[in-house]
């Protein structure tokens, strides 16, 4: 999978509440989530960003809740994909079951400035950056991850399964 | 080689033999837990994946704890979406109204999860159960999905830090002091995907209150899962309250660890975690004076009886500074019988506080306590993020009841010690 898009930059520890604050859990639409996506870390992140531009983090991002609705938001507001220095556990494991791609890469967080345009090639494993010349490694996806992620998360994915062995 | 707890207890919910930290395994689960925010999107994947029936009706707890009593008609809908549920199954574990308690108080204190258990929860304070010597940990509200469907997880066997800690505690410190303490030494992500595993003499005394507290706040320093080896403490608090068997673990002596950190508890004086990270821990003699709009005393990490009692010895006549809105949220109904029993609610009457039914609703900044812009409150709940209590340029303090309750006497931080 190819993602391509414009890096909004945060700092470490960012908290799910920064994400997606709890007042607005009252719902778990996603539209709804998405209209809030990383308001209190910046809140004209909504409006300014556009689709398929990527969120880089820096250490322990997602860290706080167990909220699916963080991973939610990112996802409906139409980020491509997370790149952080680390990841908190749990928000790791909710992202991939919903389906949003996250990497790991302490160098290309460092070395790179927020607006600036990048290409991420999850099978190959590779990050490049417009306008430097040079290659960042991340960990590639596994296959059946990528499965799982273009089925639109793991339910989804689950039952795709079963529906395609009753076949 | 030997294995630790964490790892024995999953190794008895597979069919493996031998087991070592960073392993993937698919474990059985005893107890998977829901709550009026993640189990409507859990319900959903259910649905989604072609769920028509849960793996155990007396195997998945479903708790109305957050935007209860309904906060408006979102939070109403939610709440009905899981009902239908779990009417529909038959939950026998399904609580609402006036049964409901802050999940991580209510489970244990009914004896829905025991020792040895195996718990995932779609609330990442799920780890609190460690306290009991079972092995949980938060999770997303889709494999709280696959969970109900399967009654199984894949779960990776994370490695374990061994905290040894040792010391006679000075006064008005508690549990919730020590775990801050830990947390400001070892930073939000010092644990990151590990075990934070309790031991040494201190722990050996502390209360099971205590314990709760610590386990509780094990995600704070991004831990999967905080453990106490369980002794004779836990084996009174469960004796009343078990219906079904369970089994007390302990790790090897020969067991292999990440690190082994010790601590002398004797040095150590209440905390107090400043905005906005719960590591940002001071000495309450280093906290200055920091003026307070509120003080909230309860939730998941102090919301406990042991807890009350602690703040009703300090509250006992004196009153909340005339600014300081004092809210007391007893975490269970048990523990508010518990309290109007022992005439604790009438001495918080008297101090002017608010008594909250049970809920988390303050804590996560969703409904009964919300901070307007620029206010500053003293709680001695688990995180103090941006926002958390409410607006962005509202600021949170974690600390213990026993700070709380002087805080909210004096109008600013403080020591018991000082009134």
């Amino acid at each position: 999978m190819i993602f391509k898009g414009k890096v909004w930059k945060f700092g470490d520890n960012i908290d799910t509440d920064a994400i997606i604050p709890a007042r607005y859990l009252t719902t778990s639409d996603p539209q709804a989530l998405a209209a809030h996506c990383m308001e209190d870390a910046d809140p004209d992140f909504v409006a300014s960003m556009k689709a398929g531009d990527i969120i880089l983090g820096g250490e322990n991002f997602g860290c706080g809740s167990s909220r699916e609705h963080a991973p939610i938001a990112i996802k409906a507001a139409g980020v491509s994909c997370v790149i952080a220095k680390s990841f908190a556990r749990i928000f790791y494991r909710n992202s991939f079951n919903m389906g949003l791609p996250i990497f790991e890469s302490r160098d290309l967080v460092d070395a790179i400035q927020a607006g600036q345009e990048i290409t991420v090639d999850s099978s190959a494993g590779t990050i490049t950056v417009s306008g430097l010349d040079k290659v960042f490694k991340i960990n590639p996806i596994p296959l059946f991850m990528e499965k799982l992620i273009a089925d639109g998360g793991l339910m989804k994915h689950l039952a795709k399964r079963d529906s395609d062995e009753k076949r | 080689m030997g294995n630790t707890i964490t790892e024995k207890i999953l190794m008895a919910h597979t069919k493996l033999k031998e087991i070592s930290a960073g392993q993937l395994i698919n474990a059985r689960v005893d107890i998977a837990l829901g709550n009026d925010v993640t189990a409507p999107i859990a319900i959903n994947e259910f649905k989604k994946a072609g769920g028509t029936k849960v793996f155990n009706k007396n195997k998945i707890a479903l708790v109305l704890d957050h935007f209860t009593p309904n906060k408006d008609i979102n939070s109403a809908q939610q709440c009905k979406a899981v009902r239908e549920f779990a009417l529909k199954h038959k939950i026998t574990h399904f609580y609402e109204a006036g049964n409901v308690g802050v999940e991580h108080a209510l489970l244990p204190e009914k004896g829905i999860v025991l020792p040895g258990d195996l718990v995932i929860g779609a609330d990442s304070h799920t780890c609190t159960y460690g306290a009991l010597g079972a092995f949980a940990t938060g999770v997303g509200s889709t494999d709280l999905a696959a969970a109900m469907l399967t009654g199984e997880l894949w779960l990776k066997v994370p490695q374990s830090i061994k905290f040894v800690i040792y010391g006679k505690l000075q006064k008005w410190v508690s549990g919730k002091d020590l775990i801050l303490h830990i947390i400001g030494r070892i930073g939000v992500d010092g644990a990151l995907y590990q075990a934070m595993e309790f031991t040494g003499e201190t722990i050996g005394k502390l209360t099971m209150a205590d314990r709760f507290s610590m386990a509780n706040m094990a995600i704070e320093a991004g831990a999967k899962n905080g453990i106490f080896a369980p002794d004779a403490i836990t084996r009174d608090y469960v004796k009343s309250k078990a219906k079904r068997n369970y089994k007390f673990y302990a790790s090897d002596a020969d067991a292999v660890y990440a690190d082994i950190i010790e601590i002398d508890a004797g040095t150590i004086e209440p905390q107090v975690a400043f905005p906005h990270l719960p590591s940002n821990v001071r000495s309450i003699r280093k906290a200055g004076k920091v003026k307070i709009d509120q003080s909230l005393i309860g939730s998941c990490t102090n919301g406990r009886i042991e807890d009350l009692r602690i703040a009703a010895k300090i509250l006992k006549n004196r009153k909340a500074a005339p600014h300081v809105r004092l809210i007391i949220v007893p975490a269970t109904p048990e523990i508010y019988k518990q309290a109007l029993k022992e005439g604790l609610l009438e001495i918080f009457m008297k101090a002017n506080a608010v008594i909250s039914p049970p809920s988390c609703g303050a804590c996560l900044g969703g409904h009964l306590g919300i901070l307007a812009e620029g206010e500053r409150a003293v709680a001695t709940t688990n995180r103090n993020f941006v926002g958390r209590m409410g607006h962005t340029k509202s600021e949170v303090y974690l600390a213990s009841p026993a700070v709380a309750a002087a805080s909210a006497v004096l109008g600013r931080i403080a020591s018991p010690e000082e009134l």
